[in-house]
């Protein structure tokens, strides 16, 4: 069967509205709030600083080490989520390290670790992606050198068409829509380094078939450019309010030495 | 074609900043392809034909010379390891102290856990191990007064030129003032001035960014204090006193 209206309404290559905001935690080195519809992430960053335990300490380079966690009230379908880490949510903080440490440079700090603490209060779908673009915003609020700023994003594929930036109902859409099968329906989070164009994450939950896979990806590329104007802006935004443009000539005091 | 963007402007790392090669790439800069890049959080800073990038926030990385407040937070064989607000602490050696030390004395008895000190960075290396002195001018173990963090990245603005940032806070409120590069600052004087000094700092660093400072923090100390501050007596400073 086709899928020729989106339930909630949206284009078939509209994203969720999203919201993102620099430097929510004061505590943290650096952090993050992003929301893309119903799903929020808050990322804490904190770090570079010494590594425990020591074993895990690698000389040659800074160690970044996520942690995913959806909160007990969090779940969309109204189940309460099982508190502590799951065989998910390991998986995820995993994925997540490795979509992120594609851009990080931490070959400043060796021996030292960089902790992200990605923590979700509320979610409809997406959450890895959420989390991923709040994860790369607080590193880079927290200063850490980085290539890019990851973007994230899902895209699927229901019925015969591509769709962007899925939420709870689209993941589940046969639940929602007669004449729908379990094999028509996939769901791909991509995560985007958006000046190459790489994908740093690539996943799917479903079938779709090579030519449907490359429609989608591409779409994703675009999606994910979308989503890189919001997170720079939330930076942006958080610095800019602090700098003005018109700063005293040479009053910055970065080479000269004061002392 | 060229520069992207303006000197002074903030960008965020991926931002690219010029995309032809008659730039060449700075600190917090990397280029791609013919792209010169991002790689920092922070301010462009353009010299010539060099683009930097000025970072606004990151954790304080030692360098040499510089001056820093350190809290001993163990003692070793021959030495103490010193927190220093960053990544890496760093090892205050026994010979390194303003007074001699004979052999098998209880280090302790000099600087004690939890002691603060300034001192001097005297070595990084590759690895980032931190070695740090204390036998200079000025350099010794901190007595009374409050130690207040500041971001490490406004402690150039703190101090002003030639320290006459500090120099003017120090004139208005009697307070004995050392900032160290790390972000620490160590504040000692009559409680209530104390207090003055601190909001001060506070005051600095978050209008950092905005021209005309040092005349207007003037203005401020001035008016809180009562006290006439001159600011020609800008002599040679060096981060103590």
């Amino acid at each position: 069967m086709d899928y020729n209206k989106r339930l909630d309404g949206r284009d078939f290559d509209e994203l969720r509205p999203m919201e993102a905001k620099a430097g929510v935690i004061k505590k943290a080195d650096g952090s993050a709030y992003f929301r893309m519809g119903k799903t929020i992430a808050y990322a804490a960053v904190y770090g570079p600083r010494e590594m425990f335990p020591k074993f895990m300490q690698d000389p040659k380079k800074g160690v970044l080490r996520c942690n995913y966690n959806m909160l007990p009230f969090s779940g969309a379908g109204g189940d309460r989520v099982k508190p502590g880490p799951s065989r998910r949510s390991k998986e995820i903080s995993a994925v997540t390290e490795k979509a992120l440490s594609a851009v990080v440079d931490l070959s400043d700090s060796p021996n030292a670790v960089v902790d992200v603490y990605i923590e979700l209060p509320q979610t409809d779908a997406g959450s890895r992606c959420c989390g991923i673009n709040a994860a790369a915003i607080a590193l880079a609020d927290a200063g850490i050198p980085m290539r890019d700023i990851v973007a994230a994003v899902a895209v699927g594929h229901a019925g015969n068409k591509i769709i962007v930036d899925l939420d709870y109902e689209e993941e589940h859409l046969p639940d929602y829509l007669e004449g729908l099968d379990e094999k028509d329906v996939a769901d791909i989070p991509v995560a985007v380094i958006p000046s190459t164009g790489e994908i740093s994450l690539l996943q799917m939950d479903g079938i779709v078939d090579k030519a449907v896979l490359f429609k989608a990806l591409h779409k994703a590329r675009e999606a994910a450019m979308k989503v890189s104007e919001v997170q720079r802006n939330a930076l942006r935004e958080k610095f800019v309010a602090h700098v003005s443009d018109d700063i005293d000539n040479n009053e910055n005091g970065f080479e000269e030495n004061q002392y | 074609m060229g520069l992207l963007i303006k000197d002074k402007q903030v960008v965020v790392p991926g931002d690219i900043l010029a995309d032809d090669l008659g730039f060449i790439p700075g600190f917090g800069t990397y280029r791609n392809n013919h792209n010169l890049v991002c790689s920092r959080l922070g301010l462009v800073n353009i010299e010539g034909k060099v683009v930097k990038v000025i970072p606004l926030s990151g954790k304080y990385l030692p360098r040499r010379n510089d001056i820093v407040v350190a809290r001993v937070f163990d003692i070793l064989m021959a030495g103490w390891r010193v927190d220093i607000n960053s990544p890496y602490s760093a090892v205050l050696s026994s010979k390194e102290t303003p007074e001699f030390i004979e052999r098998n004395e209880d280090l302790s008895k000099h600087f004690d856990l939890d002691d603060y000190l300034v001192c001097k960075v005297t070595n990084v290396t590759s690895q980032n191990l931190v070695d740090v002195s204390c036998r200079d001018q000025g350099l010794r173990k901190l007595r009374g007064g409050r130690i207040i963090h500041v971001n490490t990245h406004k402690v150039p603005r703190i101090i002003g030129k030639k320290g006459s940032m500090v120099s003017m806070i120090k004139q208005a409120t009697g307070c004995r003032i050392i900032v160290g590069q790390n972000g620490l600052v160590w504040v000692d004087g009559e409680p209530d001035k104390e207090n003055v000094a601190v909001n001060a700092i506070r005051k600095i660093e978050n209008e950092s960014h905005m021209p005309g400072l040092t005349d207007r923090m003037k203005v401020y100390l001035e008016e809180i204090t009562g006290v006439k501050i001159s600011l020609l007596n800008e002599g040679d400073y060096n981060g103590l006193q």
